[in-house]
């Protein structure tokens, strides 16, 4: 089964790699928390609500870095023709959602007290809700089709065309509404944050880095049975040796 | 090149021109849909001039968006998109000029009723050029984009939604700029970025869509 | 030397092999008949041929040069007939012809497609009002106005009179007396002089062998 054999290759070391994303994403996870909820300052501005941004940001972080990913395996796909690309952007696609989904909703739980309502069209938070709708379009499209093989190559198309398409489309809503205080990780000059309100924000962006990813190899895993399942019942592993002896020539009548 | 662009361009408007009532129902839906504002958020001519520009952009949206379906739903069909991939003229070019057909078809009338639109809803009357020309330069961009989405739907379960769910949130871009252009315009300010804009995006539309579309048909017909 | 030649054909479709390890190699005025029961691949196959299916392996080549080299001369090289007329219900006969003359083929040869399966009287007749034995015809005036060397052709005579039929088995025998290769499909007995066979049960991977006896 040459078509697997790289795949197979790549889960074995994905799947000696899980242990450790899941145990170091925990641990992680702990320290964040604890970093986040106890052991780090209220904001002077914000108060207490300022711990929501430790799950919040690096959900953004994450959401938009799985598209980004989502894209490039969907443009090896294309590139390469290899199913690898495809069926980790497949697997990705619900935990980038899902990360997509974090940060709108603790979003709109910040948004309550700091700006009195849930939901502002903030530049920032649309383009997150734009790169939802991305997310849905794709997971949509994904699983269209009735024969699933023709879903492939449209799907992959999607998300290339989806990331070509983020950057006008967060330069669009920048333009239309510049109401969001500006970025304060990567702002020039270094991080203008408390360090201790920084190390509670990386030690969260690595455990949810770490469990997301752990989560989409589970996913992916999965994806993988189901390729192979559907290969087998339609005879795909025998017939290398089964068609070994059919080699006809043409006759002539 | 021009040759093949021009024959199919030719064919899908005779095309359109002998399934008139298509477009006649498209510019329907655009009239009816506006008349429901007043209804919807009162009377007030105050209200309805305020937000006249936006209501009109995207309603011209949807109004593409419900009409992509003739761009290859009916050749997909009949298996006549099959033949005209096996034409040995490059399939960008044969999407470009089924693009362009589109537009004519649904772009052009847009724009001829907008400025009725405008009348029933009270639009300023310093916003009626800058809203005709950024629909001229906006709509294309929408048939192009429309393209890509209609090309990668093909063969799906529940196309026609599916597609609206794919390209509204592509199609959002242009939405701002083209209302951007029409609220500077009104107070007062240069359109120019706007358009500028707009022109960009016409410009990486033009180039990108048709190659994207051709590779999802490609896929389409296999 | 053989002009189109598929060397190891294995085709899969919606991740079923339809057939696997096809060879053949055509010379200049071959025709060859398709045949197999249903779901044997013979369509699959010409559509290979066509170039609208991708061979998960094995190669396909004209004059010795793959085809992947070169798909657009492969494109202008081929006529495709399938199981659709690919008939836009709103044109007439003569545009619809006109259209595929204009695109790809010789614009001046729409009157002598029409002649050549006795279109003309239909010529400015809207395609919605045709029999479907009249769509057939159409579809098939099209290899004339395309005039390429290798025909394609998937049931070409279903709902064709006698008449007609007779009129596609003299186009074929013209086509392949110039040096043109055929290939059909087709249930119905069809006149080919020294027509090859090539029977898709033959190519069968095991699974599907294993149905058909």
């Amino acid at each position: 089964m040459h078509r697997f054999a790289n795949p197979a290759r790549f889960m074995r070391v994905a799947e000696r790699l899980l242990p450790w994303f899941l145990g170091l994403g925990g641990i992680l996870l702990l320290a964040g928390l604890y970093q986040g909820l106890i052991a780090s300052p209220a904001d002077y501005q914000q108060h207490e609500t300022v711990r929501i941004m430790y799950l919040h940001v690096p959900a953004a972080i994450l959401a938009q870095g799985f598209y980004f990913g989502m894209a490039l395996g969907s443009a090896s796909f294309l590139i390469w023709k290899h199913p690898l690309g495809d069926l980790m952007a497949r697997a990705m696609a619900p935990v980038g959602a899902a990360l997509c989904f974090i940060c709108l909703v603790t979003g709109a739980i910040w948004g309550k007290p700091t700006w009195g309502t849930y939901w502002v069209w903030d530049a920032r938070l649309t383009s997150m809700l734009i790169l939802l709708f991305l997310y849905f379009g794709y997971m949509a499209l994904a699983n269209a089709f009735d024969d699933p093989s023709r879903g492939h190559k449209p799907a992959a198309l999607l998300a290339v065309v989806g990331v070509v398409n983020i950057p006008v489309i967060k330069f669009s809503v920048y333009f239309f509404n510049t109401l969001h205080q500006k970025s304060t990780l990567f702002a020039e000059g270094g991080p203008s944050m408390d360090p201790d309100m920084l190390l509670a924000l990386m030690l969260m962006l690595g455990a949810l880095g770490f469990l997301a990813t752990a989560m989409a190899i589970i996913r992916l895993r999965g994806e993988m049975t189901v390729v192979k399942l559907r290969a087998a019942r339609h005879g795909l592993n025998r017939h290398d040796d089964a068609t070994q002896d059919v080699k006809h020539e043409e006759t002539t009548r | 090149m021009t040759g093949v662009f021009l024959t199919i361009l030719k064919r899908d408007l005779l095309l359109t021109i002998r399934q008139s009532t298509d477009v006649a129902l498209v510019m329907a839906f655009f009239v009816v849909a506006a008349a429901l504002f007043p209804f919807g958020v009162g009377p007030g001519p105050e209200t309805l001039g305020r937000i006249a520009p936006g209501i009109v952009w995207v309603l011209a949206l949807l109004a593409v968006m419900l009409s992509l379906d003739r761009l290859f739903q009916q050749d997909w069909e009949d298996g006549a998109l099959e033949l005209i991939t096996l034409t040995p003229a490059p399939l960008p070019i044969l999407v470009l000029g089924k693009a362009a057909a589109h537009w004519i078809g649904t772009g052009l009338p847009l724009i001829a009723l907008a400025p009725l639109l405008g009348i029933m809803l009270n639009l300023t009357e310093t916003a009626y050029p800058i809203l005709i020309a950024g629909l001229a330069l906006g709509t294309p961009s929408l048939s192009l984009i429309g393209a890509v989405g209609a090309a990668l739907t093909l063969g799906a379960r529940r196309a026609g939604l599916l597609m609206a769910l794919l390209v509204l949130p592509l199609y959002i871009p242009v939405l701002i700029f083209g209302v951007t252009a029409v609220d500077a315009a009104v107070a007062g300010f240069s359109v120019r970025p706007h358009f500028l804009y707009l022109g960009a995006i016409l410009l990486a539309s033009l180039a990108l869509a048709p190659l994207a579309a051709a590779a999802a048909i490609r896929n389409a017909v296999e | 030397m053989s002009e189109l030649t598929g060397q190891d054909l294995t085709c899969i479709r919606g991740e079923r092999p339809v057939f696997a390890r096809l060879n053949f190699a055509w010379t200049a005025g071959t025709a060859c008949q398709l045949t197999g029961p249903n779901g044997a691949g013979k369509s699959s196959l010409l559509r290979v041929l066509a170039g609208l299916i991708q061979p998960a392996a094995g190669s396909l080549s004209w004059h010795g040069t793959p085809i992947d080299e070169d798909r657009e001369a492969h494109r202008a090289r081929v006529s495709y007939c399938g199981h659709q007329e690919a008939l836009k219900s709103a044109l007439t006969v003569r545009e619809g012809l006109q259209f595929w003359a204009d695109l790809g083929g010789l614009p001046n040869r729409v009157d002598a497609a029409l002649e050549g399966f006795e279109l003309t009287g239909l010529a400015d007749t809207p395609a919605r009002i045709l029999s479907s034995g009249q769509k057939r015809r159409v579809a098939l005036a099209r290899l004339i106005v395309e005039s390429r060397p290798i025909w394609l052709l998937d049931e070409p005579t279903v709902g064709l009179d006698k008449a007609s039929q007779e009129r596609l088995e003299h186009l074929i025998a013209a086509h392949r007396a110039e040096g043109g290769i055929v290939a059909a499909a087709t249930h119905v007995p069809i006149a080919l002089p020294d027509a090859k066979n090539l029977d898709m049960a033959d190519f069968a991977p095991g699974r599907l062998r294993g149905q058909a006896a």
